[in-house]
């Protein structure tokens, strides 16, 4: 967000300016009114906290979970395991809705003047659910856990750079092999919930120093909690005497448990009809703009995407307005073909924003030389909701241009495994991530597992190293917005929209803010927010 | 041995061949499937380190024949093994679903199969007029209607708009009998309606065959009215055909109901069975196949046992 809109939005929640108002301004800065009413509703709402309520049953109704789930966090992918997650458990520390780092199991976290070694703080005399004390023995395994040889944890490749781990007295310590300015952010990975023991005995057992227990949990249908008497931060969380999270896995499922007050709130709320059902008088649509996009990938080194005419040529036939307004319906942003947006930390905003162009696409095309044999584009409606739509909608834009797209439809069962990462021209998605570093280390780095362009230039991994040990914001951010450019010019990724996370909450629900980590306040609503009427 | 004996014998044996088959078959499915096990857990967030720690872990190293003789060695002995994915005992979560699908089928059939036969009777009864037009109508008109409709449009009526009866259909054992009851309300109507067309069809059209016959002819000349006639004379005698629909709709409300499970999220069997193929746990795929392929077989079994009895024919073969 510009500077310009922040100070808006402060206004709107100080009430010097209408939400009218706001949305006809912010609709001057070029901000679509979805957008504008997203952000307005992340600032107004946190304005407008009122007291905390507590007593009673929240209940979520969550997409995202399978009777295949466990409780075992290095196992946990999807959004009803991670709802479950931050019920029982905690991190060494969390990145708040404004992007910045919230102390959670560690007190406080220090770096040496190199960003080489980093001190957490452990924070003293918080009992794990089964009684005992937190130490920072238990933080040192449970990271062991996930970093060592037998590891099968998602967060195996986040751990990768460190060289040594200690525990020093109350302090847990990390040294990494090469400087890492943003090793916090990594630290708060829903992975790395802190486990007894690290968690090494039993993965699986729940027990964390969250604010509720695990009481009920069968996988695939709901997951019932109950809130502990001896919880350390009982003024910030867990205000609903149990929580249940319910698996509803179909969309329209979802929206009717809602709108009848079977939950209190429900994620991934189609936007085909979310306006729809925002008019429902028991509650809101609320979305939030975040780091989540929908691409369109080529890798670089096959022919014929091994020419960036061609690439160029592709981006510019793309229309990124109409599929945010077709596909994401207005939930969402276009994008600039480099996988940041102003969701991040250090985002440059002058970074000029590509157009949809036939004629230079045309351009282009005609540089590329390419000799008119159809250009194959693997889609699947499990890439990401409305990809064989999009892919459509990239066809056309495309045949305007002259350029011969081709849709193949790929079964949605093993698209990850047989097409993603494999074919060298496919639809995918990107969650985001909560840095630049992480996001381009993940995905961009020539060493990277996920390189799904294939994007291997030496002196890009140089600068994600520079920026990486570079403690000065400013020059980082220089650092940042060069790569985002080379990457924006060159790479093989065709980044069209940035969507929002769009949930619905029930007007009985208190506390809910709009978090651009992730959906369902970056899945922590359960334990954040209260029943207004307990 | 009594004939009708040797013939149920020769059935269950024959069962137990089909099962064994159908066990190879899901067995060669689920290995011809792309991707694996550990690479569907795992996902996008599969590094080729971790993908490795955990498919040993998994012993999906071993060759396939193997794994399937080591579990086939387990059923026989009564233990369906550990889910692959979650490391759960299959048993015990298979148990709890198989028992919801079975309650859901139990009350499902209970109002569905008299109904069916009842308005089949009645469409016999008044052939060719109003009500048996009437009643092919509506029934036929259901049946036509995907089922997912159906209950989207009870859900939006029923459970959104008046509120009589949740719209997330999900029991559990905390709950008394009435209050499952009527969290099931919908889904029940849902299959009732599914389901009645084809048994309603059938008994009217069986009946009706049986009601050209000269013996009917007789009992109409006795001066028997025409419902006696139906329920005496053509009844018995249309039994099988009607049985073998019966069991054919029972078999589906056990086993094909997944549609109605995922648009009700109701916990039973059949969306346990999709979780598990799409993330490739071939033990649980496995022993949700053998169950599916046990009811269908016993329940065609039945079918053939009810209509031998049924048919002095078939009784007393010579």
């Amino acid at each position: 967000m510009n500077e310009q809109l922040q100070h808006m939005t402060r206004e709107v929640a100080k009430g010097r300016m209408t939400r009218r108002e706001f949305v006809g301004r912010a609709a001057a800065l070029g901000v679509t009114a979805v957008a504008a009413n997203a952000m307005l509703a992340g600032h107004a709402q946190a304005a407008a906290h009122e007291a905390p309520k507590r007593g009673g049953t929240i209940k979520i109704g969550s997409s995202g979970g399978e009777s295949t789930n466990t409780q075992d966090p290095a196992l946990t992918a999807s959004e009803v395991p991670l709802n479950n997650l931050y019920a029982w458990g905690e991190t060494l520390l969390d990145v708040d809705p404004e992007g910045k780092i919230e102390p959670r199991m560690a007190e406080s976290v220090e770096a040496s003047a190199d960003a080489k070694q980093w001190v957490f703080k452990i924070r003293k005399g918080i009992p794990f659910s089964n009684g005992k004390d937190m130490t920072p023995e238990d933080v040192l395994k449970t990271m062991q856990r996930h970093s060592n040889e037998e590891s099968k944890s998602g967060a195996l490749g986040i751990m990768k750079g460190i060289a040594d781990m200690k525990v020093d007295g109350d302090n847990f310590i990390v040294d990494l092999e090469s400087p890492n300015a943003d090793l916090p952010y990594l630290m708060a990975d829903y992975h790395l919930i802190i486990q007894p023991d690290g968690g090494m005995d039993n993965p699986g057992a729940a027990i964390g120093t969250g604010p509720y227990t695990l009481e009920i949990d069968e996988p695939g249908v709901r997951h019932a909690f109950k809130r502990r008497d001896d919880f350390w931060d009982s003024e910030n969380r867990g205000f609903a005497d149990e929580v249940e999270i319910l698996v509803l896995n179909d969309a329209t499922a979802r929206t009717a448990a809602l709108q009848s007050g079977q939950v209190h709130a429900i994620n991934r709320v189609d936007p085909k009809v979310a306006s729809l059902l925002d008019r429902a008088p028991n509650l809101s649509v609320q979305s939030s703009s975040g780091r989540g996009h929908y691409v369109f990938i080529a890798h670089i080194d096959t022919a014929p995407f091994d020419n960036n005419e061609l690439r160029l040529a592709l981006k510019y036939a793309i229309n990124r307005e109409e599929m945010v307004d077709k596909i994401l319906r207005g939930y969402g942003s276009i994008g600039n073909d480099f996988p940041i947006n102003a969701s991040y930390p250090l985002f440059d905003d002058t970074i000029p924003q590509r157009e949809h162009s036939i004629e230079k696409a045309k351009e282009h095309y005609a540089a590329s030389g390419h000799d008119g044999s159809p250009i194959i584009l693997r889609v699947s409606d499990g890439a990401f909701p409305g990809a064989v739509d999009a892919a459509s909608l990239f066809q056309q834009s495309a045949q305007a241009a002259g350029i011969p797209l081709e849709i193949k439809r790929e079964p949605n069962d093993g698209y990850w495994s047989e097409v993603w990462n494999v074919q060298p021209f496919c639809a995918s998605y990107w969650g985001g991530r909560p840095v630049q570093d992480q996001m381009y280390t993940t995905a961009y780095l020539s060493t990277a597992d996920w390189n799904d362009t294939r994007w291997k230039r030496p002196e890009f991994d140089k600068m994600l190293n520079e920026a990486k040990s570079e403690l000065d914001d400013a020059k980082r951010k220089e650092i940042y917005s060069q790569m985002g450019q080379m990457l924006r010019n060159e790479g093989g990724l065709i980044l069209p929209m940035f969507n929002d996370f769009v949930n619905g909450v029930s007007n009985d629900l208190g506390g809910w803010i709009n978090d651009p980590n992730g959906e369902m306040m970056s899945n922590q609503a359960a334990i954040k927010c209260w029943l207004k009427s307990a | 041995m009594h004939p009708v004996l040797k013939l149920i014998t020769q059935r269950m044996a024959l069962g137990v061949v089909l099962l064994f088959a159908a066990s190879i078959l899901i067995f060669v499915g689920t290995t011809i499937l792309p991707g694996d096990v550990a690479q569907s857990i795992l996902g996008q967030s599969a590094t080729p380190q971790s993908l490795a720690n955990l498919r040993a872990e998994l012993g999906l190293n071993d060759p396939p024949v193997a794994r399937y003789f080591a579990w086939l060695g387990g059923v026989l002995q009564g233990d369906l093994g550990t889910a692959l994915t979650n490391g759960r005992d299959i048993a015990e979560s298979l148990g709890g679903r198989f028992a919801n699908t079975m309650f859901l089928a139990f009350w499902a059939a209970l109002i569905s199969v008299p109904l069916a036969i009842l308005l089949g009777l009645i469409a016999v009864r008044y052939r060719d007029r109003w009500p048996d037009k009437v009643i092919s109508g509506i029934t036929l008109t259901s049946i036509s209607i995907p089922e997912f409709l159906i209950g989207y449009v009870l859900m939006f009526f029923v459970a959104v708009k008046l509120g009589w009866a949740p719209s997330v259909a999900m029991i559990n054992d905390t709950m008394s009998l009435g209050q499952k009851l009527n969290a099931i309300a919908l889904p029940v109507a849902v299959l009732t309606l599914v389901v009645l067309a084809h048994m309603m069809r059938m008994t009217r059209a069986a009946i009706l065959n049986v009601m050209q016959s000269a013996y009917i002819e007789t009992a109409e000349l006795k001066g028997l009215s025409t419902f006696e006639v139906i329920r005496k004379h053509a009844f018995p005698n249309a039994i099988a055909p009607i049985v073998n629909v019966v069991m054919l709709n029972l078999a589906y409300l056990v086993v094909g109901v997944v549609v109605i499970e995922v648009v009700f999220t109701y916990p039973g069997m059949g969306q346990y069975l999709v979780d598990h193929v799409s993330k490739r746990d071939v033990p649980v795929v496995q022993a949700c196949g053998l169950i599916f392929a046990a009811v269908y077989i016993v329940l065609n079994m039945i079918a053939d046992i009810v209509s031998i009895l049924a048919n002095p024919r078939l009784r007393h073969p010579k």
